[in-house]
């Protein structure tokens, strides 16, 4: 997180002294200082920070790919007269302990076209959402688990 | 060519919330509603944010078009958990189509509480290993 503050230093002293406040410059200088920090710093931190950020970049890429797709397999159902979803409320185990975790966990099940998180269990351990296709319900929740929850831990930890 | 960016953003910003509009007449209940309104809606509004910060492409416009993107995502599914969650609190009836509800009887509601006992698949393996 440290790292990434001075990235964005090393990005707004390079729009300053360059003149442009354009976003075009200040992405530049982000790029920049992004690889100035890869130059300079060693050990944990430059190991820890540049896997995050291209951890982040990826799942950003993935998640809004996949928000897209479920959007349209929704837009479907919507315009064609017959109903083929099949849908209800099911549990998905946790591994997410921390408050952060699962609020961030949740709010992008949710924000998924096709699920909506209802509930979290008193202790933490369930979390009750509500899926449109519940084709196979072993496979929805190894899906949401594999694709959604293990990236965010991947991230958050 | 910034041009047909623009455009083909606007274009599907708009689809999106019209479908989201037909999507609330068209689905069977409250729960399914909310799914078309909540997510459809979202995205046709940050689309057609995107086409506005593409098409001024000025630092200015563009921070506040990603600050309205960001503050609708983090603002839109908490509104749909609260009204999802108020509405199973309630009762409402739910679509004849509905396959499974493991939340039924979990409830508690004298002690406030939500139990997760006797659900098979909390037995399974983590998939995630801390390295």
């Amino acid at each position: 997180m440290n790292v990434f503050l001075w990235n964005i230093i090393l990005a707004l002293a390079w729009a300053l002294l360059t003149g442009h406040f354009t976003v075009n410059n200040f992405t530049a200088g982000f790029v920049l200082g992004y690889l100035v920090l890869w130059v300079v710093l060693s050990g944990e931190a430059k190991s820890s920070y540049f896997k995050k950020i291209s951890l982040v970049i990826r799942f950003a890429f993935f998640y809004i790919w996949n928000l897209i797709l479920a959007s349209l397999k929704i837009a479907y159902d919507v315009i064609t007269p017959r109903h083929r979803m099949k849908s209800g409320v099911i549990a998905i185990p946790l591994d997410a302990k921390s408050d952060l975790e699962i609020t961030v966990l949740a709010n992008l099940i949710t924000i998924t076209p096709g699920t909506l998180s209802l509930d979290v269990s008193t202790d933490r351990r369930v979390l009750y959402i509500h899926a449109m296709y519940i084709d196979d319900k072993e496979e929805l929740i190894q899906e949401i688990k594999t694709e959604l929850e293990k990236r965010v831990l991947e991230m958050l930890r | 060519m910034i041009e047909i960016i623009v455009t083909i953003l606007l274009i599907s910003g708009a689809a999106f919330m019209l479908l989201a509009a037909i999507g609330i007449t068209r689905m069977p209940d409250l729960f399914t509603r909310m799914q078309a309104a909540t997510k459809a809606a979202a995205l046709g509004a940050s689309f057609i944010f995107c086409a506005v910060a593409f098409f001024f492409s000025e630092l200015g416009v563009t921070t506040r078009a990603a600050a309205t993107i960001i503050f609708i995502f983090l603002t839109a599914p908490v509104a749909a958990h609260m009204l999802g969650r108020a509405a199973y609190l309630l009762g409402v009836p739910k679509w004849e189509g509905t396959v499974t509800d493991e939340l039924r009887d979990r409830y508690n509601l004298e002690k406030g509480t939500l139990s997760s006992k006797s659900i098979d698949s909390i037995k399974k393996i983590p998939v995630y290993k801390q390295p």
